[in-house]
């Protein structure tokens, strides 16, 4: 494999949450909870990966365990084919954190609601660069707010005199005034409203053709990771189920989870929406205190057989970059 | 006859920051077993509207205008009678269904009271009638689970069991308000396919809210787009989708990226939603509009009927 | 849908002009100041009626005890022989014999010791809860923060202090090391920050899980700079609110212990050990040594609620 321009390989990483029933005595000892269970994948510098899975599917955890603010329990993370950011040291990982910033889902309560948008801007600038001159800060934030689509003489307000929108751009400003390599997006624009998040996908895509960073795109809504992503990778339960090309993922997938994902989404075109079949899946998320054996998705799987339960399929391909774990895929 | 008629519907709501002009006269009509889409962003007013409706509006808020059910007058009813209504003829599911689930009670308990209590059942009778029901919504082993706590039940049941309730005395007219936007798309797709086959299978009217036009486009016959606690359009939703006549629908319908095909860039509308305690003086949707007349400043569009059974609210010339 | 595509056109024409007056704006320059949440806190605070009068009565009071001694003839240590013979009559309150409150039973006259009195009972007030608020505010968000062990033994320390009877130890130290107004400030001091810790302890732990503490963790801000920088100031209105409840806390404790004959030393006197003279002599008819410290005591107090109730309700409206 072409190791030049790979930000992030990350191989067979485990994160577990221990959880200890009610009442249970302390030295009993606790549930296992595998919020991620073995996911391996890689990301291209100037690359989006959308990332997508129903809620507790571990996105938001492995997206975490990523850089470190989830101490992941097994595997590797190595940040441009040297630094396994699992083991780094103390200086390595802040240098780490300075190139890998992150957007979170609540725009508002990502921000200090008692800070102005100036000093919440600068804030990652003062950390790692305690020495700039307070003009020099000053001019960097109020380009780099200029850049998000923000007026520079707002310098002073406060997050609470903003909109949803508007917050979102305050918090892509802040994790762009270092200039990163990797940005994580958590569910970016899915507190927003519809209208507005075209505007912060918009600005999101056009910030990154002209710096070229990587981002990881956190989404539940399907539509918004088509429209952004490179490469999509479907999670369950803590698994891959399937990764793919976006376009080939959408046009062709071969998961019968994504399968089933996919046809759920509804489309806002009334004569589109009511000729679509839609394959529904039967019951609930499985605990994933007690995953199922073997291929996790076999409990509500049309397609599943006696394989599925004892031999957990692999994440394979036959032809090039779409990889789908299913003993019997299309 | 309509079953609901609506008409200059108005919220108002005193805070210590001034007054807050949450729905601005907003009239509509609903028939017998019909399916009415209300859309818009939080702010537009649209679950104001339906409290205004169930006349569960908080108390600073005060209700202008008039809602005739069934030819009868009930905004601002007595509390006794408006709870008979309530209970036995419009039921309501709500976005997260642990509001109006108690979490401290069994949910046997929960639904046989309401039988017993609204239709005079023996409590024998009405948990037979309570597991039917939980049947109907497809709750499976509904004869064990019904004696469970809400918690213990997963999100997608647990608005089950919210539809189970809100159904118990056949209703004549459900609300639901954002039924779907706490579940994943999967469980989505199970719980807006159950209320239409219950819908059919009952005849009951439905006023859906949501913000998410595919939800729309899938299980409605007519909608209404509600922007700044004003209707900015009303009609048949595969006209609408198809010929949006007013520019925030227009812009709405092109902001959306579609999972049935990569778009291009996505088309933008400027700005955000307005601050609803400083409304702009004329059409609330001036202030982002990209074919605003002078007009549109100062002067109020009203919604007006422009070609059979579609109404829109703008000032600028038709374009379909 | 030719034409849909055509007012699109329009619409991002027009979002052009929109950033051209954009950048006009910039090319102005001058920065809009924003509005704090402090300032619209202070805002909403001066619309609450009862909270405003009660700031206003507690500056007077407070005005009272620097500025009034100047009015008076009388100090408050000096004994008035005349009126010391017959106080039922001679000690009555009279602008003649410059008495205003009248005097004590030993003709010492009460409008000075009533101002010496509240000197006393503000300053135990107020630097009982500056302890309060210093330490109480640091200790708990420094426990929340870190969070595991060294939460657990911060607590727990905090546990085994709450457990001991703390008006025994207080008077145990008052006879240990003499009764002296330094000793009352020990005291309170020591044993008053413990609930603010635990209070402010678990806002932290509710504040932790805030994604803008994550976004500082993730950019490798210092543990103690998020504690000061992002934990501390965010609490900061709930330390007010409850710091101006605990000063009539405070001043209560002190007017028990002088009540019983512990607090202050005489010639000085507080509120407390005032009130406990005027209850005394209330059967030789003086009934003024009881009302006028009584009144002082009870303003104080109320004023201190109202403006507690009112810094909540400015703080987070949302809570209503």
């Amino acid at each position: 494999m072409n190791n030049t321009n790979e930000l992030l390989s990350v191989s067979d990483l485990k994160v577990q949450f221990d959880i200890y029933p009610k009442g249970a005595m302390p030295w009993t000892s606790p549930d296992k909870l595998k919020a991620v269970d073995g996911i391996s994948f890689s990301l291209k510098e100037g690359e989006t990966l959308g990332i997508v899975g129903e809620s507790g599917c571990g996105k938001s955890t492995l997206a975490r365990a990523l850089i470190k603010l989830i101490p992941a329990h097994e595997g590797k993370v190595l940040w441009m084919g040297q630094h396994d950011i699992l083991e780094a040291s103390k200086t390595e990982l802040l240098d780490i954190r300075r190139q890998a910033q992150m957007i979170y889902q609540d725009p508002l309560a990502s921000l200090n609601p008692r800070m102005t948008i100036g000093q919440i801007i600068a804030e990652p600038l003062i950390t790692h660069y305690p020495k700039t001159k307070k003009e020099d800060v000053k001019k960097q934030v109020q380009d780099m707010m200029l850049k998000v689509g923000l007026l520079p003489n707002q310098i002073n307000r406060y997050p609470h005199e903003f909109s949803g929108g508007q917050c979102q751009r305050i918090g892509i400003a802040r994790a762009l005034i270092l200039n990163p390599k990797l940005i994580i997006c958590d569910e970016p624009v899915s507190a927003l409203d519809v209208s507005v998040q075209a505007q912060v996908i918009n600005l999101l895509m056009e910030l990154q053709n002209e710096l070229g960073m990587s981002l990881i795109f956190i989404a539940h809504d399907l539509s918004v990771v088509r429209h952004i992503s490179t490469r999509i990778m479907v999670l369950y339960l803590g698994n891959v189920a399937e990764v793919s090309p976006a376009n080939d993922l959408y046009e062709n997938p071969k998961h019968p989870y994504t399968q089933a994902l996919i046809s759920a989404v509804p489309i806002p075109d009334p004569v589109a929406e009511k000729n679509k079949d839609i394959i529904l899946l039967e019951g609930d998320l499985p605990s994933p205190l007690s995953p199922p054996s073997g291929c996790v998705f076999r409990t509500r799987c049309p397609k599943t057989q006696q394989l599925c339960a004892t031999t957990k399929p692999a994440l394979e391909s036959n032809d090039s970059d779409h990889f789908v774990a299913c003993h019997f895929a299309d | 006859m309509n079953l609901l008629e609506v008409k200059d519907l108005g919220v108002q709501f005193d805070t210590l920051d001034g007054t807050v002009n949450a729905v601005n006269g907003i009239s509509f009509n609903l028939k017998a077993g019909e399916t009415l889409g209300i859309v818009g962003e939080s702010g537009s007013g649209k679950s104001q509207t339906v409290f205004a409706l169930m006349g569960l509006i908080a108390r600073n808020g005060t209700t202008t205008g008039s809602i005739k059910y069934n030819g009868k007058e009930i905004l601002n009813l007595p509390e006794k009678q408006l709870n008979k209504i309530r209970a036995e003829q419009i039921s309501m599911i709500f976005q997260d269904p642990m509001t109006s689930l108690n979490p401290y009670t069994r949910v046997s308990d929960q639904l046989t009271e309401v039988l017993i209590h609204h239709k005079g059942l023996s409590k024998k009778q009405a948990l037979i009638e309570s597991v039917q029901m939980l049947d109907a919504v497809k709750i499976p082993q509904a004869k064990s689970r019904i004696h469970l706590y809400p918690h213990e039940f997963s999100g997608g049941m647990r608005q089950r069991v919210m539809i189970a309730m809100a159904l118990l005395c056949k209703p004549q007219l459900l609300i639901a308000d954002e039924p779907t936007t706490a579940l994943d798309v999967t469980v989505q797709a199970q719980i807006m396919k159950l209320l239409s086959e219950l819908q059919q299978e009952l005849g009951t009217a439905i006023i859906l809210i949501t913000h998410d036009l595919g939800v729309i486009a899938g299980s409605c016959e007519e909608m209404l787009v509600m922007y700044g606690g004003r209707v900015m359009e009303y009609g048949n939703i595969k006209q609408v989708f198809s010929q949006p006549a007013h520019p925030y629908t227009k812009g709405l319908l092109h902001a959306i990226p579609r999972i049935d095909h990569q778009g291009d860039q996505l088309t933008t509308i400027p700005g955000s939603p307005p601050n609803m305690l400083r409304l702009p003086e004329g059409c609330p949707f001036e202030p982002r509009c990209g074919v605003a007349l002078d007009t549109c400043k100062n002067v109020i569009p009203t919604l007006q009927e422009f070609t059979d059974n579609r109404y829109r609210a703008c000032h600028s010339a038709l374009e379909l | 849908m030719d034409r849909p595509q055509n007012s699109l056109l329009i619409v991002m024409y027009v979002d052009n002009i929109k950033i051209q007056t954009l950048a006009d704006n910039l090319s102005d320059g001058s920065e809009i100041e924003g509005r704090s949440l402090w300032q619209d806190a202070r805002h909403r605070f001066f619309k609450n009626k009862a909270a405003l009068i009660s700031l206003i009565t507690l500056s007077l009071i407070v005005l009272f005890a620097f500025v009034g001694p100047q009015f008076s003839p009388w100090d408050y240590e000096e004994i008035d022989w005349d009126a010391m013979g017959d106080v039922q009559v001679l000690g009555a309150p009279s602008f003649a014999s410059g008495h205003y409150f009248g005097t004590d039973d030993l003709g010492r006259d009460l409008y000075s010791r009533v101002i010496q009195g509240t000197q006393i009972s503000l300053m135990v007030g107020l630097i009982g809860s500056f302890i309060a608020v210093v330490v109480g505010t640091l200790y708990g968000a420094i426990a929340g923060y870190l969070g595991g062990r060294i939460d657990s033994a911060m607590m727990r320390t905090v546990d085994i202090l709450m457990a001991i009877p703390f008006m025994f130890v207080l008077i145990l130290l008052m006879v240990m090391f003499g009764r002296s107004i330094f000793m009352i400030f020990i005291g309170i001091g020591l044993l008053s920050w413990l609930d603010m810790s635990r209070i402010i302890r678990g806002q932290t732990l509710s504040l932790k899980n805030k994604e803008f503490i994550e976004a500082a963790i993730a950019t490798g801000v210092k543990p103690f700079t998020i504690v000061t920088r992002h934990i501390v100031p965010n609490v900061l209105g709930i330390v007010v609110v409850y710091a101006t409840l605990l000063v009539p806390g405070m001043i209560m404790t002190e007017s028990f212990i002088s009540f019983l004959g512990l607090g202050v030393q005489e010639p000085q006197t507080s509120w407390g050990a005032l009130i406990n003279e005027g209850a005394r002599t209330l059967q030789n008819g003086t009934l003024w040594q009881l009302l006028f410290p009584l009144f002082f005591f009870i303003t104080t107090l109320l004023s201190f609620f109202f403006i507690g109730d009112g810094l909540r309700d400015a703080l987070d409206p949302k809570d209503r």
